[in-house]
């Protein structure tokens, strides 16, 4: 295969790939979009077999062989909420791969000579480098997510010199890469970059995510999605491949847009999180007070209806889920109380607010896993302006996204943060496991509003089906 | 390839997928981030070309870090490659089923 040849066809799967990516912008199409795009991959691996010449080479088919079991197992057996750990995870395991191409392409083991050594030698440092930052950062976010490790940020004494001084040691093992083998040229000079290089780029990659705490993961994922890409174009660079620049560039981008997306949806400033504004203090003692007051005072009857008979009456009805639905796994439940519901004539809809859950659109994912037609999944922007023309709102473990406080709290962390409008609504009913506050440490006031709250504290599942008993008894 | 061509593929690539990732809605985003992710996995090419070239390169030691180094690399990429692409498939099947159901009755 010539190199012509070659290039052209790496330019024809890159924009294969971008046409998948464009395909999965409808529900529609995204299907196929996904499956263009693995082919587009597939057809790159056969292509990089014909034109290395190593296509008689055993091993590599061993390699993928291993690869493709764990990755299937992978794949099929992982559950729907477990999704942001799960993609965390491949996150990570993309970097590696990345690092490890950057750490052979230094070594010069398995290259074509380079006509651009300097320019090899440093991207290849610099693969290493965002390939491993993102490989611990993701295993750490992983075990957080997974909850092999604290969901609470975890903040050192000295946190922001370890990360400035792993900062700088960094550059400097980036730009002496650069003289590898030129000026003071010595096989040692390899050996001390890859060391520090590694080290010092896991060491960074770990005290970056240990600080994050649950509730900023949809952002930290997102930025370790576009650093995997990143590390992948780098890498790309280094050994001159320009499907991997492109494809990676692709990814990088994407990865940063959806980070966008998400810092504008919790108001919060990416430098802020990047240099570790995210740790949030816990409000202390009032939330404690209001708590205890608030659960005195849970009765079944207010007014003159009971809360079943608000419920029977609603003829509009917005769900609001969020992370709390997952973690009870009551996905299924609001399914069957959103059936029961619009068997009762009631018109049901869902408003995603765009953090709710650990990713972006987890939410969205785990109700279609429970077979809620995505037609009825609402976006914030869509859905806000008619929460006060709503007789009735159920809210399912959520509390951060609906905080009135965001509004009027100045001083706050939810401060500026746009939030789902549920305090409009004639009727709200909160299904959360208790009133503590949400991640951000803001008392919630519609806890402690007088009328048109129904608390039903406790496991979302109980208080889900306590309400589909109400509707069954109207029936 | 030449340094610049590569930066200048980068800079087009990055711009112009970071404009079609924009008209993807939030209601697809864990999707598309999953999809992103399998193609992170494109380093599969670099590994898969890392391990080919040490046995082709024939120099004893090389082929031995190679296997090793370049071994690891693709078993991870093609873990990223297949698990990405697979849940991804598994969630879009998952907004698509019903789509069909609600068509048939």
């Amino acid at each position: 295969m010539t190199s012509t040849l070659y290039y052209i066809i790496c330019a024809v799967l890159s924009v294969t790939v971008l046409l998948g990516i464009s395909m999965m912008s409808k529900v529609k199409t995204a299907v196929w979009g996904n499956i263009i795009s693995a082919i587009s991959v597939f057809t790159g691996i056969v292509v990089t077999l014909l034109y290395n010449q190593i296509i008689s080479v055993g091993s590599i088919y061993v390699y993928m062989l291993i690869g493709i079991i764990i990755g299937s197992t992978f794949a099929v057996r992982v559950k729907m909420i477990q999704m942001p750990q799960l993609v965390a995870l491949l996150n990570g395991v993309g970097g590696l791969a990345s690092a490890l191409v950057g750490i052979l392409t230094l070594l010069g083991v398995g290259q074509l000579v380079s006509d651009f050594p300097v320019f090899s030698d440093v991207t290849a440092v610099l693969a290493i480098v965002v390939g491993i930052v993102t490989l611990v950062g993701s295993l750490v976010a992983a075990g957080k997510l997974h909850r092999l490790l604290s969901q609470r940020p975890v903040v050192w004494k000295n946190h922001s010199v370890v990360l400035n001084l792993s900062l700088v040691l960094l550059a400097v093992s980036v730009i002496y890469a650069a003289f590898v083998g030129n000026v003071f040229g010595s096989s040692t000079d390899v050996t001390i970059i890859l060391l520090i290089s590694i080290v010092v780029s896991a060491l960074f990659g770990f005290a970056f995510s240990i600080r994050v705490g649950g509730a900023d993961m949809p952002i930290t994922i997102s930025l370790l999605n576009s650093l995997s890409g990143v590390a992948g174009a780098i890498a790309g660079m280094a050994i001159g491949d320009i499907l991997l620049v492109s494809v990676g560039g692709i990814v990088g981008a994407s990865g940063l847009f959806l980070t966008q997306i998400m810092c504008r949806s919790m108001n919060r400033n990416l430098m802020d999180i990047l240099t570790g504004k995210t740790t949030i203090k816990k409000s202390s003692s009032p939330v404690e007070e209001i708590k205890e007051e608030v659960s005195e005072k849970q009765p079944e009857n207010r007014g003159n209806l009971s809360d079943g008979e608000i419920l029977k009456a609603a003829k509009s009805v917005i769900i609001v889920p969020g992370y709390g639905m997952a973690l009870a796994q009551a996905q299924h439940w609001v399914r069957q109380l959103a059936d029961k519901l619009a068997a009762n004539g009631a018109d049901v809809r869902y408003a995603i607010h765009p953090v709710a859950g650990r990713m972006p659109g987890h939410m969205n994912v785990l109700l279609a896993e429970a077979d809620v037609p995505y037609e009825q999944l609402y976006e914030m922007d869509a859905i806000n302006g008619d929460f006060k023309n709503t007789d009735a709102v159920i809210v399912i473990g959520a509390n951060d996204v609906l905080n009135p406080a965001a509004r009027d709290a100045v001083g706050t962390p939810i401060y500026g943060m746009p939030v789902l409008n549920v305090d409009e609504a004639k009727e709200i009913f909160i299904c959360n496991f208790d009133l503590n506050p949400g991640y951000a440490g803001v008392e919630n006031p519609l806890y402690t509003k007088k009328s048109g709250v129904h608390l039903m504290l406790g496991d979302a599942k109980d208080s889900l089906s306590k309400m589909i008993d109400w509707l069954n008894d109207c029936d | 390839m030449n340094p610049i061509f590569l930066i200048l593929i980068f800079a087009v690539a990055t711009t112009v997928g970071y404009f079609i990732i924009k008209n993807v809605p939030s209601l697809l985003h864990t999707p598309l981030m999953s999809g992103m992710n399998a193609l992170s996995g494109i380093t599969i090419l670099g590994a898969i070309a890392a391990v080919g070239l040490s046995v082709t390169a024939a120099r004893q030691q090389d082929v031995l870090l190679g296997q090793i180094l370049g071994g690891l690399a693709v078993v991870a990429a093609t873990v990223n490659v297949v698990g990405g692409f697979g849940v991804t498939h598994r969630m879009l099947k998952m907004f698509d089923k019903k789509k069909k159901e609600d068509k048939q009755p």
